[in-house]
């Protein structure tokens, strides 16, 4: 009979994480691209921003050649302006990647405070809120984001907000629906009773209750925000042109895509793949270890 | 006993194992029995006894990471321990029916009861769908379902608790099995209910000749229902023999103590009889007897394994088995 | 039953009424009307009439009136950028999408279902696992990029499919539908494949899960009892009960398809409602706008209707319920 080797919940998790392959394997590419993306200006061979570095006669290269001044290789082409790719790409998934998790905390935080005022207060408050984002979640994320970007016009402190806009409801419903659970328990009749403020009753009771389910869900929203801030870039409605993220780049090589030039969207979309799948990888293997019904199957 | 008749179902040294990431756990271990043509046998015993684990293995719907590792189990003379999975599900519900406890669930929600009664049939028998529509209306009417018609269209939530359970009955008898195993098939139901049912099963298995083992853990379904007892303790049987036998003359400690905390067999105004401690699950069971640390004539012999003394049809397992002397 | 219509027909109408206020205060009273409503390039006579046939000198709740009224006449304005009533305009693309995404979800159906059955019944097997993970790729590809990669593999190195528009159209009862054609499947093909990616992928976990609970549950173990065919259990006792709450994850997210066909239709170039209403938002041609944000809504609203009322058909439980 095994014996378990560490006691504490976190070991205990930990252990149970990184029994599975793929999800240690996915956790390390999704390490390696942030940290990629963090160091972007560090690590990148070229700025990609600089527009006095690139050179017009070094437009459209194939991947692994050289600049015509010699001191770069192109490891993965060069755009219609002779942006090297490769930088492109990491200053790209540098962008991504913070509009992603800066909209999903946002959208985590409103949400959970919502959902739980809901649950907590109950009545017309709860109906409310409710209704609102039941509404809203009947209604696609893309068009909701598209009808909001068409209203504000483009920027990236409204892509933000836009995505914040879509997410938040997810997160309201699943903290409402676990502050309810909590709210019929017998501690926070005995809290209130002792006099206990709404306040810290709702922060140092309800919300540790109400956290793991909404850490999945915020697990697999970052993959979901990163992949529709892409397709808005994508469109033309998103990021502006100064500051391209990969969907961005996409589009950008679009027009060449018939004529062979393959690779100005085709190592973007690999880098958003890679990125979007790992997360998804993760967050899939988060549920399953927190999901106690699962366990023992 | 009747020893004329040659045994229906006949289970020798039967082993059924699982493999779990602690450790093999023997859910039945080297369990003999045999019941007789239209005979009752009640086989009892508390959760996690093997009692249900024993019916399920005669049924061979034992699914990795069981199996059953050993013994054999012969329907009518006819070995079932290694047969092919297709020969297996031709015997299932022809030869050998299981009723389940909780009818709720073993009926299918989505599908009509006729559906789910007429399959039963055309899986075995080559005969058209009228006639097995016929079949179940006839069934529905002798398990005492009223306007059976009816409910042949309708849908399991439609029914009553006691009223599915007779539907489960109707299906296990459709084909005339020579054997039905029964798991707690009254425990979800009211005591009217389950009172009307027992005596219905009794009088439907003596009218078709069907054996029937009826597992349970209450003590007094099997004193006014069967012929035979048979008595699990944490996947072990250890004791065995006719009704009266066993409940007049319990010879092993265990059978003695259930018998004794049965509530009507207790005085008023006095705590109820119970058995300290808790049956063990099968990875924590002591080793020789299981019983021994809940029993109150263990010996240090109990650590090795008893053997089975048998009497006039009797069995028990036990070092210190009880007489009428002893007490 | 017809009670349950009824009521739910009910709150359908009261949703369409707030979804319509909000798309009228969001466009009206956010923006300026007058520059919603009057292309920048017309002249004082086009401008006075507008103001004169949309009231936008008049109070707010009389202009909401006053668009309601014309809305329900199918009036919602005149495109800018073609001149043309814009519900006319909208509804003139509209069968294109529908065979997009009507072809989309049929994809999903046929090959998620079955996959997701399998990768069910043998979880732990080579096939069953590739399935699952294959499963989560589909959801992590994003589609446009899917989209360029099918073009660029399948039209352009292997030039089997073409890489843009929609095939040759047959009309059927006066719509044009183009499946009905050798050359109208070959442009449909990728893009409805493009499109439901992200969708089969989502049935298949769907049907996986369901089939893996479905397993676990007494019916099918009094099934086995029973002694019927693996064939049959599977096929009609677990079929049955997963496919209730699948056809209704399927139905809705058919309006996640149409919305998802904007992003499809701009890649293969696919002469639909989603690409309209990209250009529209590219040239601000604002009435366009709205009249396909009113589309949609009812669209989704009849969606939701179908949905409940299919719910309750197919669920024994329900429906007696409601009869009761």
């Amino acid at each position: 009979m095994t014996v378990a080797t560490s006691d504490t919940p976190l070991a205990r998790f930990l252990h149970a994480y990184f029994s599975s392959r793929i999800a240690v394997i996915a956790t390390l590419v999704l390490l390696l691209l942030t940290l990629a993306a963090i160091c972007a200006p560090l690590i990148a061979p070229q700025n990609p921003y600089d527009l006095t570095k690139l050179d017009i006669m070094d437009s459209r290269l194939e991947p692994g050649k050289v600049s015509s001044d010699g001191k770069l290789v192109y490891l993965m082409g060069t755009d219609e302006q002779g942006r090297d790719m490769l930088s492109a790409i990491l200053y790209g998934l540098r962008i991504s990647i913070a509009v992603g998790f800066a909209s999903t905390a946002a959208a985590l935080a409103i949400g959970l405070a919502l959902g739980m005022v809901a649950g907590y207060a109950g009545g017309r408050i709860e109906s409310l809120i409710m209704r609102v984002a039941d509404i809203q979640l009947s209604f696609p994320p893309i068009l909701i984001a598209l009808v909001l970007l068409a209203l504000s016009g483009p920027g990236v402190g409204k892509i933000i907000i836009a995505l914040i806009a879509v997410q938040w409801a997810y997160y309201a419903r699943t903290a409402r629906s676990a502050a309810l659970v909590e709210r019929g328990k017998e501690y926070m009749e005995a809290a209130a009773g002792l006099g206990l403020s709404p306040l810290r009753i709702v922060l140092r009771h309800l919300l540790p209750n109400c956290l793991p389910p909404l850490i999945v869900i915020a697990a697999l929203q970052v993959a979901s925000a990163i992949s529709l801030e892409a397709t808005l870039s994508f469109l033309g409605l998103g990021l502006p042109v100064t500051e391209p993220s990969l969907g961005l780049l996409i589009s950008n090589g679009f027009q060449y895509l018939l004529s062979g030039t393959y690779w100005i969207s085709f190592y973007p979309g690999l880098a958003l793949l890679l990125t979007v799948a790992a997360i998804n990888l993760v967050a899939d293997q988060l549920r399953d270890v927190l999901n106690p019904r699962l366990q023992g199957i | 006993m009747d020893s004329a008749r040659e045994p229906v179902l006949e289970v020798r040294n039967l082993r059924t194992e699982f493999a779990t990431s602690a450790g093999v756990v023997k859910a039945v271990d080297d369990v003999s029995f045999s019941v007789a043509r239209g005979q009752i046998m009640g086989l009892v015993g508390e959760s996690g006894s093997g009692k249900s684990m024993t019916g399920y293995s005669i049924m061979g719907l034992i699914d990795p990471p069981g199996r059953v590792a050993g013994g054999s189990i012969r329907l009518n003379g006819r070995e079932l321990v290694g047969l092919a999975p297709e020969a297996m599900r031709q015997l299932r519900g022809e030869r050998i029916a299981m009723i389940f406890q909780d009818p709720m669930m073993t009926l299918n929600p989505v599908l009509r009861i006729d559906t789910q009664m007429m399959e039963a049939v055309l899986a075995h028998h080559a005969v058209g769908r009228r006639r097995a529509r016929e079949m179940a209306r006839d069934a529905l009417a002798r398990v005492g379902i009223p306007a059976p018609e009816e409910r042949l269209s309708a849908y399991p939530h439609q029914f009553s608790g006691g009223m599915r359970q007779r539907v489960a009955i109707a299906i296990a008898l459709l084909n005339k099995p020579d054997l039905i195993i029964c798991d707690e098939p009254t425990t979800a139901l009211d005591v009217t209910t389950q009172n009307q049912i027992l005596y219905e099963m009794q009088t439907l298995c003596r009218e078709s000749g069907s054996a029937l083992v009826w597992i349970t853990h209450d003590l007094a379904v099997v004193a006014g229902l069967a012929d035979t007892v048979a008595v699990m303790y944490a996947g072990q049987l250890v004791e065995q023999g006719s009704v009266r036998q066993v409940l007049e003359q319990p010879r092993h400690p265990y059978t003695r103590a259930l018998i004794a905390s049965v509530p009507s067999r207790n005085p008023r105004g006095r705590p109820l009889a119970q058995i300290t401690g808790m049956a063990p699950s099968a990875l924590t069971a002591p080793s020789g007897c299981r019983f021994r640390d809940r029993c109150p004539r263990a010996t240090n012999i109990c650590a090795t394994s008893p053997p089975v003394d048998a009497e006039d049809g009797h069995d028990w397992r036990c070092f210190h088995p009880v007489f009428e002397e002893d007490r | 039953m017809i009670t349950f219509l009824i009521r739910r027909l009910l709150q359908s109408i009261l949703v369409l009424l707030v979804m319509s206020l909000l798309v009228f205060l969001g466009v009206y009273a956010i923006g300026n009307p007058v520059d919603i409503l009057i292309s920048p390039d017309a002249n004082q006579a086009e401008r006075a009439r507008i103001i004169a046939a949309f009231g936008l000198d008049q109070p707010l709740w009389q202009q909401y009136l006053l668009f309601l009224r014309n809305a329900a006449a199918g009036n919602l304005g005149r495109s800018f950028a073609f001149a043309t009533p814009a519900l006319g305009l909208i509804l003139e693309r509209f069968p294109a999408t529908m065979e997009l995404a009507v072809s989309a979800m049929l994809l999903s159906v046929l090959l998620g279902i079955p996959l997701g059955l399998f990768a069910g019944l043998r979880p732990k097997g080579l096939a069953g696992k590739t399935i699952m993970t294959a499963s989560i790729l589909g959801f992590s590809l994003p589609t446009f990029w899917v989209g360029l990669m099918l073009i660029m593999v399948f039209a352009v190195k292997l030039g089997w499919l073409p890489s843009s528009g929609r095939g040759a159209t047959v009309n059927v009862l006066g719509v044009p539908l183009s499946f009905l054609t050798r050359d109208g499947l070959e442009h449909l093909l990728l893009p409805a494949f493009n499109l439901a990616l992200f969708n089969i992928a989502l049935v298949i976990r769907l049907t996986r899960a369901g089939t893996q609970e479905a397993l676990q549950q007494e019916y099918v173990r009094f099934a086995r009892a029973k002694g019927l065919r693996n064939g049959r259990i599977i096929g009609v006792h677990v079929l049955k009960n997963i496919l209730i709450p699948i056809v209704t994850v399927i139905a809705l997210q058919f309006g996640s398809l149409i919305a998802f066909a904007i992003v499809t239709e701009t890649v293969f170039a696919w002469p639909g409602m989603g690409k309209l209403i990209i250009d529209s938002i590219r040239v601000l041609d604002r009435p366009v706008i709205v009249a396909y944000l009113m589309l949609i809504v009812t669209l989704f609203i009849v969606i939701n209707l179908v949905v409940d009322v299919l719910y309750s058909l197919l669920d024994p439980r329900v429906r007696l319920a409601e009869a009761k």
